[in-house]
């Protein structure tokens, strides 16, 4: 644990709207440099549509103020904060058939720079996250996301959190849809991508993806608000004794915890 | 296409008005007066020096192209745009065709030389011919096909040095009353290529023709003709600019293609009008026993473009294809698609139609199949994908199947998609701005159709897309 590094995201009184609907109610989060953060809640609770506002995502409306390194980006449209170094793993990747997976990193990688990377450092550099991560070569002349199965699109995910260095990482339910193995791999990825200079924000349901990827801070987020925060012990405890309690505790009937119109 | 060709994607902020809109002077040897008559079809018969069996053809053409309705299908309202009567049906630059680049005449040299086109000929062509209104300025083979006995030449020199060829192709896939555009340009053709290849020769490289129209008001009425003999092959590619004007051109081809008993044709459009050319063109092959004839057929620009590629699969196990994209962008009307008949058993076709509709951009995939009765053991599929951008774009889809026979396969898919919000906030999420996100989601779609392409279109192609692309609104 490194909580001595300066703050690389935090949000004051983050609220969201969909429409009217306030799905969102006031959240206040800080990630530091090198730590690993989970924010953890039932389905339905809008743990999604929290990753996707901070990302910037046009369906929604966002009160409050969200920083990155010190900057404020509650103004500014993805690709701006994507450049600035966040970076969201999908919990859906999106297929963009006849684009090729080499042809979008280095893309992605460009815009990240701010300058074109020479075809030759990319290709070495691809190459290398490619051997780290043990990703088959042959994704690289695939469309991206394309025909891919889910474990493949999530490790395309983190190979994407690997090449592109973000200074704060969202990873909204990277865990879900894989088996035992596949869980492993990808969160030995992100342990791989996220150096001392990275902060991370894991979005789950579940504990399991914690056992390999140990969280310095679990957050439980219920009806639009964080409701508990505690060290790794509190993931464990949520493992064993499901979300209901919390629920009860801090007053919420069970069935509240989740906000209708939240995303899944 | 790989990461370095992509590289060529450079250089936003150009437009077709800067780098093919412009015009050169009008300085021409002959310029016929607007609109068409017997008197006119005779005068360029007569310079042309033809044979008396073309100037018959010519003027039965003509009566045959005023008697003729105009085409009910398609844009109709947009086809009754056009005026006849306001067309220049000829002209003749100055200067006599060359083979030497350093004699053509120096403003027409510019304007070549400003489209790449020597350019390309150096580095990957076979043969070119350019054509500048009416006739072929410049023309060259290399000398080693030429020694294979491959001819390669405009038209008119086709019908000078080989009447009895032409005369025995001519208008046989496409007859004078097909249409009421293959009527005018029967009458009124001038330029275009012949391409003759025999037994066994296989052309390597592409053979390519360029078409340009430079003055105001000006018809364009090529006729190509391209045989490949038995178990030859041949690649042609040909490419169309015109300059920017107020008010409307009209381009109005024929393309017959024959390709023998094992012989393979691959034709390669790049057609980039200026958005005030209507472009009516009729293209049609045969194939005969083993022959492959493909069609690759990409349509930017234009007013409004009526083009089906149709391929009449004459002989047992015949092969057809055509692939096509359309971008119909602000005020534009593209109606393409594809025509196959297969005549003979065991006969395969394939269709891929992708169009892209931007701003009130306007595609259509219009599409026939038919499988005549005794024609067993056929299969043929057809694929239409449309793409919209913006909530005004449009896109239909008028397919048209008439199956004979049983013992056949038949497979249709049409998919109309739009450039998603998802996909968009996907690719913004990895840094790229909106724009860069459109154009690598269209440069996607059309990826199918660019790999068919040699690397130095495909390029081309890639920036043109860039280029219609440019500004435009989610």
């Amino acid at each position: 644990m490194s909580s001595n590094g300066d703050a690389v995201f935090s949000c004051r009184d983050l609220r969201v709207f969909v429409g009217d609907k306030e799905i969102v109610k006031g959240v206040d989060l800080e990630v530091r440099a090198g730590e690993k953060h989970a924010l953890m809640g039932p389905n339905g609770s809008g743990k999604s549509t929290l990753a996707c506002a901070l990302m910037g995502h046009p369906s929604y409306r966002v009160e409050g103020e969200i920083r990155l390194g010190g900057e404020r980006i509650d103004h500014l449209p993805p690709h701006e904060r994507a450049r600035r170094g966040m970076f969201l793993g999908f919990q859906y990747p999106v297929a963009v058939p006849g684009v090729s997976v080499a042809n979008f990193l280095r893309a992605a990688v460009s815009a990240r720079r701010g300058a074109d990377v020479p075809v030759r450092e990319f290709r070495r550099q691809m190459q290398a996250a490619f051997a780290e991560l043990q990703v088959p070569k042959d994704f690289m002349s695939r469309y991206l996301n394309d025909g891919f199965s889910g474990g493949e699109k999530k490790r395309l995910e983190i190979l994407q959190m690997l090449m592109l260095e973000p200074t704060f990482a969202l990873l909204d339910e990277t865990d879900s849809g894989l088996d035992i193995d596949a869980l492993k791999v990808v969160a030995e990825g992100v342990n791989k991508a996220s150096g001392p200079a990275t902060g991370v924000l894991m979005v789950t349901h579940y504990q399991r993806i914690l056992n390999y990827m140990k969280p310095d801070r679990v957050h439980v987020f219920m009806d639009g608000r964080i409701v508990r925060a505690g060290g790794p012990e509190l993931a464990h405890e949520l493992e064993a004794r499901g979300y209901d309690w919390i629920a009860r505790e801090v007053g919420l009937e069970p069935a509240a915890a989740a906000v209708e119109g939240g995303r899944a | 296409m790989n990461v370095d060709t992509r590289q060529g994607l450079a250089g936003i902020n150009q437009d077709y008005a800067e780098r093919y809109g412009f015009h050169d002077p009008e300085d021409y040897f002959l310029k016929a007066p607007k609109g068409i008559s017997h008197e006119l079809v005779e005068m360029i018969s007569r310079k042309k020096n033809e044979p008396q069996w073309m100037s018959d053809l010519r003027h039965q053409a003509l009566d045959i192209f005023r008697a003729k309705p105009m085409p009910t299908w398609g844009d109709t309202a947009m086809l009754g745009e056009i005026d006849f009567e306001n067309i220049h049906y000829y002209i003749k630059p100055k200067g006599e065709q060359t083979s030497d680049w350093n004699e053509v005449p120096e403003q027409i040299k510019k304007t070549f030389d400003r489209l790449g086109i020597p350019e390309a000929e150096r580095k990957f062509l076979a043969g070119v011919t350019a054509q500048y209104e009416s006739e072929v300025v410049y023309h060259s083979i290399r000398a080693d096909l030429e020694k294979l006995g491959v001819l390669f030449m405009d038209m008119d020199s086709g019908l000078r040095e080989h009447p009895e060829v032409v005369r025995r192709y001519f208008g046989t896939v496409i007859p004078t009353r097909d249409n009421k555009f293959s009527a005018l340009n029967t009458a009124a053709w001038s330029g275009g290529s012949f391409i003759y290849v025999p037994k066994g020769v296989k052309v390597d490289v592409p053979l390519q023709a360029y078409f340009r129209i430079n003055a105001e008001n000006m018809g364009q009425f090529e006729r190509t003709l391209i045989i490949a003999d038995e178990g030859s092959s041949v690649h042609y590619i040909e490419g169309c600019t015109a300059p920017t004007y107020s008010s409307d051109s009209l381009h109005s081809a024929v393309v017959e293609l024959i390709a023998m008993k094992g012989a393979r044709i691959r034709y390669t459009t790049i057609q980039n009008w200026s958005t005030n050319v209507f472009n009516l063109v009729t293209k049609r092959a045969h194939a005969h026993q083993d022959a492959v004839v493909e069609w690759v057929d990409g349509n930017l620009g234009s007013k409004l473009t009526m083009k089906y590629p149709a391929i009449v699969l004459k002989g047992e196990r015949a092969h057809g294809e055509v692939l096509s994209i359309a971008f119909a962008g602000r005020g534009q009307h593209q109606d393409a698609g594809a025509k196959m008949i297969h005549a003979a058993p065991n006969t395969t076709s394939r269709i891929v139609s992708k169009s892209i509709s931007k701003d009130d951009g306007r595609s259509s995939y219009r599409g026939m199949v038919k499988i005549a009765k005794g024609a067993r053991g056929c299969r043929t599929s057809v694929e239409c994908d449309a793409l919209l951008i913006g909530e005004r774009a449009r896109s239909d889809t008028y397919p048209t199947m008439d199956i004979a026979e049983s013992d056949v396969s038949v497979e249709h898919e049409a998919r109309v998609s739009k450039v998603g919000e998802e996909q968009l906030f996907y690719l913004q999420c990895r840094g790229l701005d909106p724009d860069k996100a459109r154009l690598m989601i269209v440069n996607g779609f059309i990826e199918p159709f660019v790999k068919e392409l040699p690397m130095e279109y495909a390029v081309e192609l890639n920036r043109l897309i860039e280029l219609e692309m440019e500004g435009s609104v989610g």
